[in-house]
């Protein structure tokens, strides 16, 4: 492999025409959705150009303290959107706090002292964006799962519970179920990678100018870590969550 | 003591009240029938007994001590309910009838559900069944024997029979009434009014929420 690909600002502003395309589709097909087309591109320019510039700065900061408050702060940001899906679980919030540094603590740990990557800024933040980003995804197809469950298998909760079961074994098919769902699209794109798709990060190291051969390497590590990452944070977040479905007197609350 | 006494026990869910004032009292050994139309809030009153909610207003007392005091947990270990549509959960039957004892963390005794398969009729060979190829009202009958695996003190039953032919009817109703002989409490909710009055020592009688009679038969 050869040379890596750069964009100058005008073959950038060609391509920006692509999303005239999104536009008149959702104007001839009336599907009333230009404004949020319009908000969304604005906001990926404005957002990313922020990101370029804060990443520069960081990068030549090399202060490991730095980067973990940046990690910090990037896993509160996925925390707050994957609780917008939890919405009426009492303390969701800090919940998937809690789910997200766990998957992201042992995920990285693993990954540096393995030697796999080093506690630099240039490795470390965006190898952790794409662990935060998809567990954060993850966690909102928990919550989603979980909430639909306790609503829609009550009978069977309730069935338990005038058994005499706690609330966990009245709820562990709940978790089981909503902890799988969490997990199902990482596993799913892992089967396909390769056949359906080539992967955002080897498309950038290849497009960067790193051979296949190398670039697969890397999205080994990413699949591996994606996959331990999604489970550990659908585990921990369905496992402090549940509780909230109940109140004190052990009874299903169900959330409107 | 009475063993369950209702103050003044009110229900609301949505802004709906489902029970209104309702108060009076279950002798141990009792035999209810609870009756009234539809939505006049019987299964929220044995589903208030069971503890599966509380009330929104006054009180039930177990025993002379407030349900809330209890654990509750083990409040339902004394208070078994069924439910009048039965859910069987898992994959068999068998998966059913361990539940109650690996809540109590005891290993499986099928020497007691050979007893009650045989009290209600089941053929043993049902233990491996797929729930999902029982009748209406084969679960009705599984669901029973899941509830009497350990014999509570007060028996709640919510229309356990709505899915039973004649015969097997007869033959619930006499076990239940042989479990109350041996002294356990029943609350029985029935649509049937002969069913009511042949086995029960008292009839409440439930209409739009509010209690409009607890009539003493024996």
């Amino acid at each position: 492999m050869t040379g890596s690909v750069t964009i100058d600002s005008t073959s950038l502003l060609i391509a920006s025409s692509l999303v005239l395309v999104s536009l008149y589709l959702s104007y001839s097909q009336k599907l009333g959705i230009e404004k949020e087309t319009v908000v969304s591109v604005v906001r990926a320019v404005v957002q990313l150009v922020i990101v370029g510039y804060i990443l520069e700065y960081i990068f030549g900061l090399e202060s490991p303290l730095f980067t973990t408050l940046l990690l910090l702060f990037m896993a509160f940001n996925a925390a707050y959107n994957a609780s917008k899906r939890g919405k009426g679980i009492k303390k969701i919030l800090r919940i998937s706090f809690c789910a997200i540094t766990t998957g992201t603590v042992l995920t990285l740990s693993v990954l540096v002292f393995s030697g796999t990557i080093a506690y630099e800024p240039y490795q470390i933040i965006p190898v952790s964006g794409m662990i935060i980003s998809n567990s954060m995804v993850a966690l909102g197809v928990c919550y989603k799962q979980m909430i639909s469950d306790f609503k829609n298998r009550r009978e069977e909760v309730e069935t338990k519970l005038s058994l005499g079961a706690d609330i966990l074994p009245s709820s562990i098919g709940i978790i089981r179920d909503a902890i799988k769902t969490g997990m199902i699209p990482t596993i799913d794109s892992a089967k396909t990678l390769g056949i359906v798709s080539i992967p955002g990060m080897m498309t950038g190291l290849i497009l960067a100018g790193i051979s296949p051969m190398e670039a697969i390497k890397y999205q080994i590590m990413v699949t591996f870590m994606l996959l331990s990452t999604t489970s550990i944070s659908s585990y921990v977040a369905c496992y402090l969550s549940y509780r909230n479905f109940f109140n004190s007197r052990k009874q299903l609350i169900i959330f409107k | 003591m009475p063993l369950l006494d209702f103050q003044d026990v009110s229900f609301i869910n949505d802004g709906k009240t489902i029970l209104k004032n309702l108060s009076f009292v279950v002798e141990a050994g009792d035999y209810i029938s609870i009756i009234g139309p539809s939505g006049s809030g019987k299964s929220t009153l044995l589903r208030l007994c069971s503890h599966l909610i509380s009330p929104t207003g006054g009180n039930i007392f177990y025993k002379g001590v407030n349900m809330n005091k209890y654990v509750p947990t083990e409040l339902r270990k004394s208070i078994a309910y069924c439910s009048q549509l039965p859910y069987l959960f898992g994959n068999n039957v068998k998966e059913n009838l361990d539940f109650p004892f690996s809540v109590r963390k005891m290993p499986f005794n099928e020497g007691r559900v050979k007893e009650l398969f045989s009290l209600f009729n089941i053929p043993f060979t049902f233990l491996n069944a797929d729930v999902q190829n029982l009748s209406g009202g084969e679960k009705q009958r599984i669901s029973l024997v899941r509830t009497l695996l350990f014999l509570p003190e007060v028996l709640l039953l919510d229309e356990v029979t709505s899915a039973l032919d004649a015969e097997n009817t007869r033959m619930v109703l006499n076990a239940i009434f042989t479990l109350n002989r041996n002294g356990i409490t029943i609350l029985w909710i029935t649509h049937n009014p002969e069913q009511s009055k042949k086995y029960a020592n008292k009839i409440l009688t439930l209409e739009a929420g509010e209690m409009k009679s607890l009539e003493v038969l024996k």
